[in-house]
């Protein structure tokens, strides 16, 4: 039955060279009800624009399910089917293992199929770290997990997560009177993390909508390279974060610039930073993070002393760690011997 | 008192082979030609998938196999394979299958015909192993076809059958089988293998038509709904639900046409109960001990009969009722708990209740609980049953008390 022997090869997506050579068809249209500014709606639309047509999509629950694809409406011009919150690894997994052994048996007609899972931080990082983590062993089955992170649970009303910036006001972290500062974890290194501990996990990255065409690329690159495979995107939430929703774009280029965001590929465990990220690792001066912060109203109630907290730990990324803004591994600690 | 049986020789192009139950359900999902199974350890259901692990290692099965690091991944993963037409296998006992749980609520809405095993096994806490029927009993009311087997032949049969079911595009559904753990499991009986050349003549290829995953098929499933669709959406199962009757009778009429052999009665089997004055129902391996104890008060004169329910959902509430209709007083031995249900009874014993309502005849019903943990259900277990039931059948009316039997007070 089938016309060609399977070969689990994936689609050659090559990267666009520059934003007029990118391609003019959109597979994320009208058909969603997100918020004004909503950078996590451009990821998706860039996201399955780069992946192009011969893509299925599989979306947990989120802001990218519940504000994005509500019956009687959708936006997905390709397949599209919800899964769990905690579930998009395993849904990657399941789908391309699906598609793989029906190939391979010839029971389906082969050919490379884009297999794209996506959650939010609070699904991703948090619920379904465990299933992201377990499909990023398995190095037979092709698939890309792109959490969004706009840094909260955002869908349920701006809840704090384990990607929420220290000292954020979310709904569970509300500052108050008695207690101004009620969320004092720091946020989860998880692009790192995951480069770290699958070995042979060929791809991770980190994007920002703010620098589209480097993020599409990202993108072909992880469905090119073949094997499980993993991104995460800062987008900034005009609701969660508290601005006016035309600043998305320019907060999400201050993340970089002050280096609170790091831009890197880990491709084949070789570590290469990217655009402003690359500068900073070079030598450039960070912008300071307190440009980033004051912008956002979720950072309203910040004193001096929270400002310089949060810098030293931003400057710690760049100065102290090992792999500067990669991995938190320092050379030693000032005073040991 | 022992009843000799012999053995009865392989059936036509049938080969004879002495496996356990979960060995038998390895041996038909090899026939069906699995795609894609996921795997995670828990007693007692996991000898399943490592006897499908040795199909797929000496090459008799070629399928996926990826062992998950959690149930709720592992029946996911299957969940979404389906989704793109592999025709997938999953299955857990206790705590693992309630890890699983939010996969379970979802699967039948997604109209995913997964078809699972559940080793029944106690749940925790505590720690148990022994046999219990509430792990399965708990997606009841889901949308999942729920059947009980008490032989490796069963299982093995039940299991190319349930493809058949559950991927008629009339149903749908996902089922569960049980078995009881270790009492079936693990338990080695004579089976009739079909050769590949009938379960072929009797399983159709799974298509998905058109809820089909495919680039060529670009779909929105299972978009977010609001209080203007939820409650159509629901009906829809519901019709399927429903449809599945008439599909699981001519699923067995065609088994039974092709393999040349099976039960008449899909819905339930039925013991000595053409003239019985007390019947008694039990689900899964209680059987065994029901039978011989039947045997003995049949050697007293008493005129006992067992009816073993086979399908819980659907359940098969006018054939149920048919059944019992002749009986003078009716027993029902759950291998479960309902704590604080109407009457403090079992599971079964309130569905058979419900299901009796109506009826022109309602004899009395007596509500038994025994064998939880795998605590050996003996024939004096039996006995006292029936007893309690023939004292009920002479005053004409039951105490909806519900006994527990073979606890230590």
């Amino acid at each position: 039955m089938a016309d060609t022997a399977f070969t689990n090869a994936t689609q050659i997506l090559e990267p666009f060279k520059g934003v007029k050579k990118v391609t003019i068809e959109e597979y994320f249209t009208s058909g969603h009800r997100t918020c004004q500014g909503c950078e996590s709606a451009l990821v998706m639309k860039l996201m399955v624009k780069a992946a192009g047509p011969r893509t299925i999509v599989l979306g947990s629950t989120g802001c990218m399910y519940v504000a994005n694809t509500t019956y009687y409406t959708t936006p997905w011009v390709v397949p599209w089917m919800h899964t769990q919150l905690g579930s998009s690894g395993s849904a990657a997994l399941g789908t391309s293992a699906g598609l793989k052994a029906l190939m391979r048996k010839g029971k389906m007609k082969s050919e490379p199929i884009n297999v794209i899972a996506f959650c939010g931080d609070g699904g991703g990082a948090d619920m379904g770290l465990g299933a992201i983590s377990a499909t990023l062993t398995h190095k037979e089955y092709n698939s890309l997990i792109l959490l969004y992170d706009n840094e909260s649970y955002a869908n349920t009303d701006i809840q704090l997560s384990g990607s929420t910036p220290y000292g954020a006001n979310t709904t569970f972290s509300p500052p108050g009177s008695v207690k101004r500062i009620i969320h004092t974890r720091w946020k989860k290194n998880t692009a790192g993390m995951l480069a770290a501990g699958h070995p042979e996990c060929r791809y991770v990255a980190t994007v920002d909508a703010s620098y589209a065409v480097e993020m599409m690329n990202k993108v072909r690159k992880a469905l090119t390279i073949g094997g499980p495979t993993f991104i995460h995107s800062l987008d900034p939430c005009p609701k969660g974060w508290d601005y006016d929703p035309m600043l998305s774009h320019e907060l999400g280029e201050l993340a970089v610039e002050t280096g609170v965001f790091p831009l890197y590929e880990v491709e084949d465990g070789v570590v290469r930073h990217y655009g402003k990220t690359k500068a900073i690792v070079e030598g450039r001066p960070r912008k300071p993070v307190r440009e980033y912060l004051l912008k956002q109203g979720r950072f309203a109630h910040f004193t001096e002393e929270d400002l310089e907290y949060f810098q030293a730990k931003v400057d710690e990324m760049w100065d102290k760690w090992e792999i500067p803004g990669v991995i938190p591994f320092w050379k030693e600690r000032p005073g040991t011997k | 008192m022992a009843v000799e049986t012999k053995p009865a020789g392989a059936v036509a192009d049938h080969k004879e082979m002495l496996i356990s139950g979960s060995e038998a359900c390895a041996e038909a999902l090899t026939l069906a030609d699995l795609d894609v199974v996921t795997a995670y350890p828990i007693r007692p259901y996991d000898t399943v998938m490592q006897a499908i692990a040795k199909k797929i290692a000496n090459g008799q099965l070629e399928a996926e196999y990826i062992v998950a690091e959690g149930e709720h991944s592992q029946f996911e993963i299957v969940k979404h394979a389906s989704t793109v037409g592999a025709r997938v296998f999953c299955g857990s006992s206790g705590v693992g299958w309630m890890y699983a749980m939010e996969c379970l609520t979802v699967t039948p809405p997604l109209r995913v015909p997964m078809v699972c095993m559940v080793g029944n096994r106690a749940l925790d806490d505590p720690g148990a192993f022994g046999v219990e029927h509430n792990d399965a009993l708990v997606v009841r009311d889901l949308g999942w076809l729920l059947i009980w087997v008490d032989t490796a032949q069963e299982m093995l049969d039940t299991t190319l059958l349930a493809y058949r079911i559950a991927e008629d595009r009339r149903v749908f559904l996902p089922i569960a089988i049980s078995a009881d753990g270790a009492f079936l499991t693990h338990s080695q009986a004579i089976c009739q293998v079909p050769s590949r050349g009938l379960v072929d003549k009797f399983l159709p290829r799974y298509d998905r038509g058109d809820l089909l995953l495919h680039p060529d098929n670009p779909i929105t499933v299972a978009p977010q709904a609001n209080e203007d669709w939820v409650i159509e959406i629901r009906r829809q199962n519901d019709e399927a639900m429903k449809r599945a009757t008439a599909v699981i009778d001519e699923a067995y009429a065609d088994f039974r046409k092709v393999m040349g052999r099976g039960p008449e009665n899909p819905w339930f089997e039925e013991y000595m109960t053409d003239d019985a004055e007390i019947i008694l129902i039990g689900m899964g391996t209680i059987s065994l001990p029901m039978k011989v104890g039947i045997r003995n008060m049949r050697a007293q004169g008493k005129k006992v009969g067992l009816i073993r329910p086979r399908w819980f959902r659907p359940f098969p509430t006018e054939r149920m009722v048919k059944a019992l209709s002749k009986a003078s007083a009716i027993g029902v031995i759950d291998r479960d708990y309902s704590f604080g249900s109407p009457f403090n009874s079992g599971v079964v014993a309130n569905e058979i209740r419900a299901a009796l309502y109506n009826a022109d005849k309602r004899p009395p019903l007596l509500s038994f609980i025994c064998g939880l943990g795998g605590r050996e259900v003996t024939l004096e277990d039996v006995a006292k049953a029936a007893d309690m039931c023939y004292a009920a059948a002479k005053a004409g009316k039951s105490d909806p008390k519900t006994h527990w039997l073979g606890v230590r007070e």
